[in-house]
């Protein structure tokens, strides 16, 4: 028997039961679906969070202190060795680097801000001049923070536009005093709203000289410091000079951690990844249980079909035909549910899409794949035992319908 | 063509054990015309379904154009079925969803025959069953006596040595039954030769060789028409 005979004969079988056949295409269609929508999400999180990464820009390195690595916990805390702080002065030491641009160090703490009777909780983040150009923040008005030296306080501070909403409303805030803590400091800026950039969510921020935040919080060492590199060329030896200078001024110890922009992304990647293929084994259950539907109606249409069975024997069909008919019609069934699940997979994809155009969701490659060949292959599979006993039904048993 | 020697057939129904066939001794020449009588469990249906290779004997040898094919696997019978023996059935057995001409073309796609010829085939089979402005009509919008016209043309549409039919006419008014008869008779003067299973004494009586058959055994075997 031809192969395009075998195909028109079970695509015959499969027109003929209408309901049969959409009910087991909407069976197969939803776990496809289930594939692409679950990745699409998976997906689309890994690249808004990568995105969202690199807007950390390339040259990027992120000084910690202790030691430790991208993947696991700190191993200084393991062997119960504490880190020397990191300080103004090694931010001071590392811009001196030849491979270094510019160095912004960051110290956070957390107080109270308030303005005239209003009061809230708010996240400080002490740094220089050199944030903005690092991280490319937008203003929203005023300034940012004047250049100054890092030991050097200023009472001026730059707000997020969050907070400055929720201080000021409809009011001018540029010149008005705030109290943080104890300290006051003239507002001087404002940042264009721009969500979460980096590992700051700037929307949140009160941001001042980083040598006034250390009074502040009475504290001298560094949450980290952003080093900006020369080139891409030159982020491993920024990296290792990095390390070296750090290293001298701590007494011979390597106690920092240097990040860049790829490891984070690596990371994030594994991490995604991870989920997506998570998610992905969780949606392809559905298609495994669609098998299982699949291998109940072709039984089903093998008892229905019993005399026409029998006569095909009688006609000289072999039983590799006779199983090779059923097979085809549970493939094809599985394949035509694929085709349509992927349809409306995507098209639900396009739906997220529009309710949420922050997020790019859309299935990865391979995953459209798997999902047309889990489909295929558990129609295959769960095809077998149905077109096995097809095959093996006694001829005249079978014309007499028993 | 065709010889059972010490045929038997045992079915196991509880424990007891049904002889639907007794040591059945057979031999049919190419080009007979033969009836096969008897009541109800008599093992007409059973012989035939030997002789169809549907079935296999418990016991005993069949030789089909000198070859045993008792002890065939199950793809050589159905090659066997597919080159040298047509069946045709009281329910005509048709496929609902296919039209007469793909009904006739079945054997041949089974077969592996290519598109075109087939095609042509079972047109020419079709017409010389007085089918011919039927070939895209389903079993569904023919009458009883077409539909065993289609029947008999699938049977015949691989040149079988051998016609079994299985109460032909069981289905049939009188009218078609007569039109089925003329047209195996048709074949069996083309030189087709035909066994057919029957209660009706008048096709029964127009075979050249008469078997009737009582508790699995033949129990006559009638050379020369009756009437």
């Amino acid at each position: 028997m031809k192969p395009v005979d075998t195909t028109r004969l079970a695509m015959q079988s499969i027109l003929r039961y209408p309901l049969r056949t959409s009910m087991l295409l909407l069976a197969v269609a939803i776990g496809v679906t289930a594939v692409v929508l679950l990745t699409s999400v998976g997906e689309g999180a890994r690249r808004y969070v990568t995105g969202e990464f690199s807007s950390l820009g390339t040259n990027l390195l992120v000084v910690f202190p202790g030691k430790s690595d991208t993947t696991g916990g700190g191993a200084g805390m393991m062997i119960g060795e504490t880190p020397r702080d990191l300080t103004v002065d090694d931010a001071m030491a590392i811009e001196r680097s030849p491979l270094v641009s510019q160095v912004a160090p960051a110290i956070i703490g957390s107080g109270t801000a308030s303005w005239r009777q209003r009061e809230r909780e708010i996240t400080v983040l002490g740094t220089t001049s050199k944030m903005r150009s690092v991280q490319h923040w937008n203003m929203r008005a005023g300034q940012f923070l004047p250049e100054l030296d890092m030991d050097v306080a200023s009472p001026v501070c730059v707000l997020g536009s969050v907070v400055r909403d929720e201080f000021f409303g409809r009011a001018d805030p540029l010149g008005q005093w705030i109290r943080i803590g104890d300290a006051r400091c003239r507002v001087i800026g404002v940042l264009a709203q721009a969500g979460l950039t980096g590992p700051f969510n700037t929307d949140e921020l009160v941001i001042v000289p980083v040598a006034s935040a250390q009074q502040i919080f009475n504290a001298t060492s560094l949450l980290r410091i952003i080093v900006e590199v020369v080139g891409n060329d030159a982020i491993k030896g920024a990296r290792r000079d990095v390390i070296e200078i750090v290293k001298a001024r701590h007494q011979g110890e390597e106690d920092i951690t240097v990040v860049s922009r790829d490891a984070v992304l690596d990371t994030f990647n594994t991490i995604f990844d991870a989920i997506t293929y998570a998610l992905a084994g969780i949606a392809a259950i559905s298609l495994v249980v669609a098998g299982v539907l699949i291998m109940n109606v072709m039984l089903v249409a093998v008892s229905q079909r019993t005399e026409e069975i029998g006569l095909l024997k009688a006609l000289g069909a072999k039983q590799r035909q006779i199983i090779g008919l059923f097979l085809a019609e549970a493939v094809f069934l599985s394949m035509l549910g694929a085709l349509v699940g992927l349809g409306f997979g995507t098209f639900a994809a396009r739906l997220l899409n529009a309710a949420f155009p922050i997020v790019e969701f859309s299935a990865p490659p391979w995953a459209l794949a798997a999902a047309v060949a889990i489909a295929v292959s558990s129609g295959l599979v769960f095809g077998i035992l149905p077109a096995r006993r097809a095959a093996r039904l006694d001829p005249v048993e079978a014309l007499a319908g028993r | 063509m065709i010889e059972l020697r010490q045929v038997s057939r045992h079915f196991q129904v509880g424990d007891q054990t049904v002889h639907a066939l007794d040591r059945v001794d057979l031999a049919i020449e190419s080009g007979e015309f033969i009836s096969i009588m008897g009541p109800s469990g008599s093992g007409k249906s059973t012989l035939l379904n030997i002789l169809g290779l549907l079935d296999r004997p418990t016991h005993g040898s069949y030789r089909l154009n000198g070859a045993d094919v008792a002890k065939l696997d199950d793809s050589r019978l159905a090659d066997q079925r597919q080159q040298n023996i047509g069946f045709v059935f009281q329910s005509f057995h048709l496929i609902p969803r296919l039209n007469a001409r793909e009904n006739v073309e079945l054997p041949m796609v089974l077969a592996g025959a290519p598109m075109a010829s087939r095609r042509e085939r079972a047109r020419q089979v079709l017409q010389s069953m007085g089918l011919g402005k039927r070939l895209d009509h389903r079993p569904d919008q023919l009458s009883g006596g077409e539909r065993q016209r289609v029947a008999i043309g699938r049977a015949i549409v691989m040149n079988p040595k051998v016609l079994l039919a299985d109460e032909p006419t069981g289905n049939l008014d009188s009218q078609s039954s007569n039109d089925v008869i003329d047209i195996l008779h048709r074949l069996n003067r083309d030189g087709l030769s035909l066994l057919v299973v029957t209660h009706d004494p008048e096709i029964g009586g127009q075979a050249h060789r008469r078997l009737a058959m009582r508790d699995g055994r033949i129990i006559r075997d009638h050379n020369g028409a009756s009437s």
